[in-house]
């Protein structure tokens, strides 16, 4: 599955765009993206290794499915406040 | 009551907000931009969050303090964009009929917004680097200037 994921904050300025899309096995999981946004930008890995993320603004366990028609998102450690 | 904006936050308004008869007491928080920090001078904060979850959040927060405590009416307003020195980037305003009730739920929403709202501040220093702020990432993995 393709999957378009919002980046927020350090890991949007890493990437150097709003959202990156994303492609991988139908019921991936955040672990498995996380290790694909990795792979793409290894030099943001310290800040997406500590990134949860979110699945139509809900947070999504590691280890649970990613819904594939759910809007993704990086959640990198929040600062608000 | 809810609100995220880029205007400073009308302090007064939202106290005015959570007056009610019913309400014996009345708690106000808010977070302002320090100059200082370990040492290192801040010339101002710039916010972003991601809108739609982060409205969500927050109204989720809302409904457990209410569901937590006897709460009258909460008001949370958060800036967003440019926040100058001395200026509140978080107001949160609690009533209840007694003041422990408003002390605590002051109390819990602020440091579980800080905890799970998917908003963001960066540091603009006063030397003209800046720094996306993210609790409990090493400063080396962060990004170039």
């Amino acid at each position: 599955m393709k999957i378009e994921v919002k980046l927020f904050a350090a890991a949007r300025q890493y990437a150097g765009a709003e959202s990156v899309e994303i492609e991988l096995p139908d019921g991936a999981t955040p672990a498995d993206l996380r290790q694909a946004l990795v792979a793409r930008f290894p030099e943001a890995q310290g800040i997406l290794r500590h990134a949860m993320f979110a699945a139509d603004m809900d947070f999504v366990n590691d280890d649970d499915p990613l819904p594939s028609e759910a809007e993704i998102a990086c959640i990198p450690p929040v600062s608000g406040g | 009551m809810i609100r995220l904006t880029h205007e400073p936050i009308d302090i007064p308004a939202l106290l005015q907000a959570v007056n009610s008869p019913q309400a014996g007491a009345a708690v106000l928080f808010l977070g302002t931009t320090r100059e200082f920090t370990h040492g290192r001078q801040t010339a101002w904060l710039d916010y972003e969050c991601y809108p739609a979850m982060a409205e969500k959040k927050l109204a989720e927060l809302e409904s457990q303090a209410r569901a937590r405590w006897p709460i009258v009416e909460c008001g949370i307003v958060h800036r967003l964009g440019k926040v100058e020195l001395g200026e509140a980037s978080v107001a949160i305003a609690v009533s209840t009929a007694h003041r422990r009730d408003a002390f605590e739920a002051g109390q819990w929403l602020i440091d579980t917004l800080k905890a799970v709202v998917p908003i963001w501040k960066k540091e603009n220093w006063a030397d003209g680097s800046t720094e996306w702020v993210h609790p409990g990432v090493s400063p080396t993995s962060r990004p170039p200037e």
